[in-house]
């Protein structure tokens, strides 16, 4: 099933805009889109008449021009009339934000709505959500342009059981940086589910890391996700709720009892290689780094460099925790390193791994120290803790250590306090592809992720 | 797919639909079946069997009621561990014979060795799934549980039995030997293809204990609980009040 209309589409049509209420979510979505994104757009209404002086539509057949995508927002009980419409017409695609069906207890009327598609081979989103959100084309959240947080155009999508927490996860990748390739809330998920998108996904050039919130799947539904996961040459990583709620049934086993819903999940996804986020936090944080370094790094071995012992001392304990090795240097090593420091600090830095540079470094330092830890076999990644404030580095520093990475390609990790103050040093790492982390732990465990183990 | 089901698998668990489970006696000779290993064992269903039974198995031996009605031996004190000879032998019978639906006892082979638990569970998202834990009475109160979804691979069951807290205690701990890891990871590649094939009867298996020792592994104790289809009507719906 072709779901580009969906994502790309050339033309839109709002069906159910209102000639009195400005609010009404169908005449959000067509002034967004119809003022700020490339995409032609239509307003529809079976009174006619017009919008903001644009021409109301009394259907979607009477449009002239071929539709790619119908965002529909009118009262659940017209919804399978205008689908039926839609289909009739040749549009491409639909999204279906009206609410009133299985979540409220109709689920004959999404069940027509499922039959319809299917006879037609029709795709749909929804109903119950916000739709699909691509920056630079296509906007159908329902939220005025003015409040919403919106992330730049990047590569990772996410794809959301909830709207809300889509919406909120949005705002989280705005603050970190984070940049977006299609965010998509699926609400009732009637016909497309998150193995489809998971397909489309994998297939997008615009993607590299597929990111879900899932509150629970259909019945043998996640069999087919995690098994379709397993082979997906992206990361995906899967935030799940609903982690207290276990099968009401009565337990009649052992077995039964231990393996609850959750349980199951979380070993389910770790078996096949699916990164699971414990909070929303650490899904912001591993999209973060897993878009800047999807490639596999087998062995997890860190070498870790500051200019202050404590954040060293505090990241080792982090990593150990987190299974990954701090090994110190050998002599040659730290003769190399060492040769490479500014004199004042060359008999007082400590380089057995972790680095402990001083707070007498200078950017220099920095970029020797990690200049060497990327030409040796001891490490498979490294661990940048930055202070900011030491006087003898510059704003320019982000950007001076990615140009070393992209020289060496092994993955560095950055650790910024995150104050407006600092924003263009933090910026020198992530416009060029450096992730990073606004605490020690959260570097940590973006170190962490890009294993991508299986239960290791 | 090679299969393990044959006409006899199948008829035990048809003859089981009635009570909703399948009592221990049938379980194990469908793991034997199947082969998986069990303890010898014989299922008497009066006083005279029971002691030939013994003579054939030879003392101290494991007594365990029989019964559709009982589900949890222990509960009942249906269990019997080291009967000693025959007149023990037979005063267990003659108290197990007062409990609702009697149908005999089991007698079997004492054997020894770590206690581990093996299950299966049809769950609602992913359909089967299987677990390794450390097993025996207070198995929920450690919770020490490896979970995948079947079928299994020999690297899953590594897996899984690495990923144990009390693993170390399987790899021999303080001069006590350790388990057969091997004999383990073939068992559970086993017992994973064995559920998958009859896994459109089965709720969930409990094998607790499945004990493990340098020799290898006997399924000590097991429970199938059928489909809730194929559970009797009072079981299937809980007192609602």
């Amino acid at each position: 099933m072709d779901l580009s209309p969906l994502f790309s589409p050339g033309s839109l049509a709002v069906i159910g805009v209102s000639a009195s209420n400005d609010r009404h979510p169908a005449n959000v979505i067509f002034s967004k889109n119809l003022l700020r994104y490339p995409v032609a757009t239509y307003a529809v209404n079976t009174k006619g008449g017009t919008l903001d002086g644009e021409t109301v539509y009394p259907s979607v057949s009477a449009i002239p021009a071929k539709v790619d995508l119908a965002v529909i927002a009118v009262r659940a009980e017209y919804v399978p009339a205008i689908l039926a419409d839609c289909i009739e017409a040749g549009v491409g695609s639909a999204i279906i934000i009206s609410g009133g069906f299985a979540e409220s207890g109709r689920h004959d009327l999404q069940q027509q709505l499922i039959d319809m598609a299917i006879k037609a081979d029709f795709p749909f989103v929804g109903p119950n959500c916000l739709g699909i959100y691509c920056p630079g084309q296509v906007d159908t959240f329902f939220l005025p342009v003015e409040r919403m947080v919106q992330p730049l155009a990047g590569d990772v999508a996410v794809v959301s059981q909830s709207g809300g927490v889509l919406v909120d996860l949005l705002v989280k990748f705005a603050k970190e940086g984070v940049g977006v390739s299609r965010a998509v809330s699926i609400g009732n998920k009637a016909f497309l589910r998150e193995l489809q998108f998971l397909e489309f996904l994998e297939a997008d050039p615009r993607t590299r890391v597929i990111a879900f919130y899932v509150e629970g799947f259909a019945r043998n539904e996640g069999r087919d996700f995690v098994t379709y996961a397993r082979k997906c040459r992206k990361p995906v990583i899967v935030l799940k709720a609903g982690k207290t709620r276990e099968g009401g049934q009565a337990v009649s086993s052992h077995t039964a009892s231990l393996a609850g819903d959750y349980r199951v999940f979380s070993s389910v996804l770790a078996q096949h290689g699916i990164i699971e986020a414990a909070t929303e936090l650490d899904l912001v944080s591993y999209c973060e780094a897993l878009s800047c370094y999807p490639d596999l790094v087998t062995k997890g071995r860190v070498g870790v460099v500051s200019g202050s012992g404590g954040h060293g001392a505090i990241a080792v304990d982090a990593c150990v925790g987190a299974g990954l090795a701090v090994p110190p240097f050998n002599e040659d090593v730290q003769r190399k390193m060492r040769q490479d420091l500014s004199e004042n600090i060359r008999m007082i830095a400590s380089l057995a791994n972790p680095i402990d540079l001083t707070g007498s470094a200078v950017e220099n330092d920095f970029v020797a120290a990690v200049e060497t830890m990327c030409t040796i076999d001891e490490i498979d990644s490294i661990l940048l803790l930055m202070l900011p404030y030491l006087p003898g580095i510059s704003a320019d520093i982000g950007a001076r250590l990615s140009k070393v990475y992209r020289r060496h390609g092994k993955p560095l990790v950055a650790y910024v306090p995150h104050i407006e103050k600092y924003r263009m040093l933090i910026e020198g790492f992530e416009l060029n592809r450096v992730p990073v982390a606004s605490s020690i732990e959260s570097a940590v465990r973006m170190t962490q992720v890009l294993r991508r183990c299986r239960l290791c | 797919m090679p299969t393990v089901l044959n006409k006899e698998i199948v008829a035990i668990l048809n003859r089981s639909l009635e009570h909703g489970w399948v009592m221990e006696p049938e379980a194990k000779r469908l793991f034997q079946l199947a082969g998986l290993p069990v303890p010898r064992f014989v299922w008497a269903r009066d006083v005279s069997q029971a002691r030939a039974g013994a003579a054939e198995i030879g003392y101290p031996l494991v007594a365990k009621v029989v019964s559709p009605s009982v589900v949890h031996k222990s509960e009942v004190r249906g269990v019997a561990v080291g009967v000693a000879d025959d007149e023990e032998l037979g005063s267990f019978f003659q108290r197990m014979s007062r409990l609702p639906d009697f149908s005999g006892i089991l007698i079997e082979e004492m054997v020894t060795g770590h206690e581990l638990i093996v299950g299966s569970k049809a769950d609602y998202q992913f359909g089967l799934v299987l677990l390794l834990g450390i097993g025996g009475t207070a198995v929920e109160v450690y919770g020490d549980v490896a979970i995948r979804m079947a079928p299994l691979t020999a690297e899953d069951a590594l897996s899984m039995l690495d990923g144990l807290k009390g693993g170390k205690l399987l790899a021999g701990y303080r001069g006590k030997p350790g388990i057969n890891r091997q004999k383990l990871v073939e068992f559970l590649l086993g017992f994973s293809e064995l559920l998958g094939e009859i896994s459109s009867f089965v709720e969930s298996v409990d094998l607790n204990p499945l004990l493990c020792s340098e020799q290898g592994c006997v399924i000590a104790d097991a429970r199938i609980m059928l489909d809730a289809r194929f559970r009797p009507e009072k079981e299937k719906e809980p007192n609602v009040r």
